[in-house]
């Protein structure tokens, strides 16, 4: 099945060209950052955590939505989606690609990573998140490779992978689930220490994901010959829809907690992200801008005349996937540590080495992702003929 | 320096400090009854400060003794003027193990508006707690930092990842991470003593090298009074005497970290 990989358009390669070039600088930038340290990036001993964290949390969410396509198919039997589940898995997987690779690049020991499987330490919540990554990120493969691999041949799955398909279900959220509580738990972060957490992730990727796969299966159909068909996407466009709601719901039942108890190492990081503390506030704009146009994104979604219309949904997806981005790329990390334990605020911004290495990693994400959905369309288009 | 203990009591009154909510009054032998109540074997190390007596040189002296001692780099006066770095990368690098900060930041969540300008200002000496039981520990994926049966939080800095998730952990900002290779900023090396590499996250180890035999940690040696140590466990320790004739305060002990460096104020 592999061998479609290497037989495509001309524009098939211009892009994996495109994109290994990327990958490629920002591997070299990574050489920069392994030999001078860490201290490329703009990350501080006030934020320790910066941007490539947050690419990984963003990131979990995409890979935990592919749940969204493969559970109403195998749980409800709901039919259609049996053309799109490929769609997720391998969505997924490039996902959770970049999940690993992010982790790798913001260590400051990557050479030492073994010791984590070395000394295996069950009440480190990092411990748990690799292995519930590694997993999924084994059961995607499997499971995608081995489903598109009967449908070629036009024969049922083999029987043995059932198990692992129904595992595969819970534990899409459990991935999302263990990466809020690498937050949740810690005492003296208010802006993370709560019980929404892991809810409020979940919600939000299960509306950025599914969004982000109506995005790319509007790309399928106009660029090859297999149609993801229109039942499908507006199947994804309800589920965004839901997803966003109640996100927005719990996004509002946080700030009631926080700013009805009134309690200040809670809310001071709200004002920090929102209103800008001791001067300084540089997020404010983008914060504004992810909360109206989330709000506002979920109003649209409501309405069936732009669901239902293909470039409205499409233009409204692309707002829900900006907005969730900037408030888990942006604002949950740096949000979460300023105000620092002190009280002082130090700011964190992204430097330009840090960008391109974290573009880097994007696109060898999206050159795993264009080799895989090609090699499934191209199965797809075969069945088709 | 600091306030006397009537003041210091009228205002606790005052303002209701019984319980231990949002600040906690360790009163004159309620270690002991701690103690007590938890079998008194073995070691438990523990810092008591005396603010009377901490005045900004002596706690100069403390950081000074510490930070020669251990190779802990200095990114705001590097010792060749070439090194010199931005106001920025000063503050995002920088490396601390023992330092001060005023009481509005040492004792977050205790602000206690103006009928506390006798603390408002006030420098006080800032350093790992050694906590009983220490979220920095707990989260840490190598055990690479671990909780030794004597109470130090230790740390090996050669099975350390650098995943910073100790620093996230830590609510009272005691941790460093080396941002960079720290050794040009070293004045002297101490070469008794190793240096860091990359990539690893450092803090004070409570003087373990010292304390082997049979010192005190360094800081306190130098302090000329003002730091007190000993062991908790013992009746006639230092530390046992301070807390049982004075009344002290922790660093954000609601968080149920149980920091073991008392403030007497
Ligand atoms: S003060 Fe911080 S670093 Fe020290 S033991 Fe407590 S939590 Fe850990
Ligand atoms: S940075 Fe090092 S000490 Fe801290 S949690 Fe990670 S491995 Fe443990
Ligand atoms: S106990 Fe030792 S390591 Fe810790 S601050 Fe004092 S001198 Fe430094």
């Amino acid at each position: 099945m592999l061998e479609n990989a290497f037989v495509g358009t001309r524009r098939y390669y211009t892009l994996l060209a495109v994109l290994a070039t990327l990958s490629a600088v920002g591997f070299l930038v990574y050489l920069k950052q392994l030999s001078f340290g860490l201290g490329i990036t703009g990350m501080s001993r006030d934020v320790s955590w910066g941007f490539y964290i947050a690419q990984f949390t963003y990131l979990v969410g995409v890979a935990a939505s592919a749940v969204m396509v493969v559970l109403p198919y195998y749980l409800h039997d709901y039919k259609a989606f049996g053309r799109v589940t490929i769609l997720g898995e391998f969505l997924a997987v490039a996902a959770v690609t970049m999940c690993l690779l992010f982790i790798i690049v913001d260590l400051g020991r990557p050479d030492r990573l073994f010791n984590v499987l070395k000394y295996p330490t069950p009440n480190s919540v990092l411990f748990w998140d690799m292995i519930v990554l590694n997993g999924y990120l084994f059961l995607n493969i499997v499971c995608g490779w081995m489903v598109l691999e009967s449908e070629r041949h036009q024969v049922p799955p083999p029987k043995w992978l059932k198990p692992l398909i129904l595992l595969s279900i819970p534990w899409a959220p459990s991935i999302h689930t263990v990466t809020a509580f690498l937050y949740a738990g810690l005492p003296g972060r208010g802006y993370w220490l709560t019980a929404i957490m892991a809810p409020r992730f979940l919600s939000s990727a299960f509306a950025a994901g599914p969004a982000l796969l109506i995005l790319l299966a509007l790309l399928v159909r106009r660029y090859t010959k297999f149609d993801p068909g229109r039942e499908q996407i507006q199947t994804l466009a309800k589920i965004v829809t839901y997803a966003i709601l109640v996100n927005v719901f719990f996004f509002f039942c946080e700030l009631f907690t926080v700013f009805y108890s009134r309690i200040p190492e809670h809310m001071d990081h709200f004002y920090y992200l929102f209103y800008g503390l001791q001067g300084k506030g540089w997020l404010v704009p983008w914060m504004w801008f992810s909360i109206v146009g989330m709000c506002l994104a979920a109003l649209l979604m409501v309405s069936p005349k732009i669901r239902q219309n293909e470039t409205t949904l499409a233009l409204t997806c692309g707002l829900i996937i900006l907005t969730t981005y900037i408030d888990k790329g942006l604002g949950l990390i740096s949000g979460g540590f300023v105000p620092n334990p002190l009280h002082q605020v130090n700011e964190y911004v992204p430097t330009v080495p840090e960008v391109i290495i974290t573009l880097g990693v994007w696109a060898t994400g999206f050159l795993i992702l264009t080799i895989l959905y090609k090699v499934a369309v191209s199965v797809k288009e075969e069945i088709q003929a | 320096m600091g306030i006397n203990r009537r003041d210091f009591l009228k205002l606790a009154g005052l303002l209701g400090l019984g319980g231990k909510a949002a600040f906690e009054l360790v009163l004159p032998g309620e270690v002991e009854a701690a103690v007590a109540r938890t079998e008194a074997t073995g070691t438990r190390w523990a810092v008591v400060v005396d603010m009377r007596k901490l005045t900004d040189k002596v706690a100069a002296r403390c950081i000074e003794a510490c930070h020669s001692l251990h190779n802990v780099p200095n990114y705001l006066e590097p010792p060749d003027p070439k090194l010199a770095l931005s106001e920025d990368l000063k503050n995002r690098w920088q490396i601390k193990w023992i330092w001060t900060d005023v009481y509005e930041h040492a004792f977050v969540g205790f602000e206690q508006d103006h009928k506390w300008d006798k603390l408002q200002g006030m420098n006080f000496l800032l350093l790992c707690n050694h906590c009983d039981n220490p979220p920095c520990v707990r989260v840490c994926p190598t055990q690479a930092t671990y909780r030794r049966p004597d109470g130090i939080v230790m740390m090996d800095m050669h099975r350390c990842i650098g995943c910073r998730f100790c620093m996230a952990g830590c609510p009272y900002a005691a941790r460093s991470f080396n941002w960079r290779d720290p050794r040009p900023y070293i004045a002297k090396i101490n070469p008794n003593y190793p240096t860091r590499e990359i990539g690893v996250v450092e803090k004070c180890l409570l003087c373990e090298e010292r304390l082997a035999q049979g010192q005190q940690p360094a800081c306190v040696e130098a302090s000329g009074g003002a730091l007190i140590f000993g062991n908790l466990n013992e009746e006639n320790s230092p530390v046992r005497a301070a807390l049982r004739a004075h009344y002290t305060i922790r660093r954000k002990p609601y968080l149920g970290t149980n920091p073991q460096v008392y403030y007497i104020v």
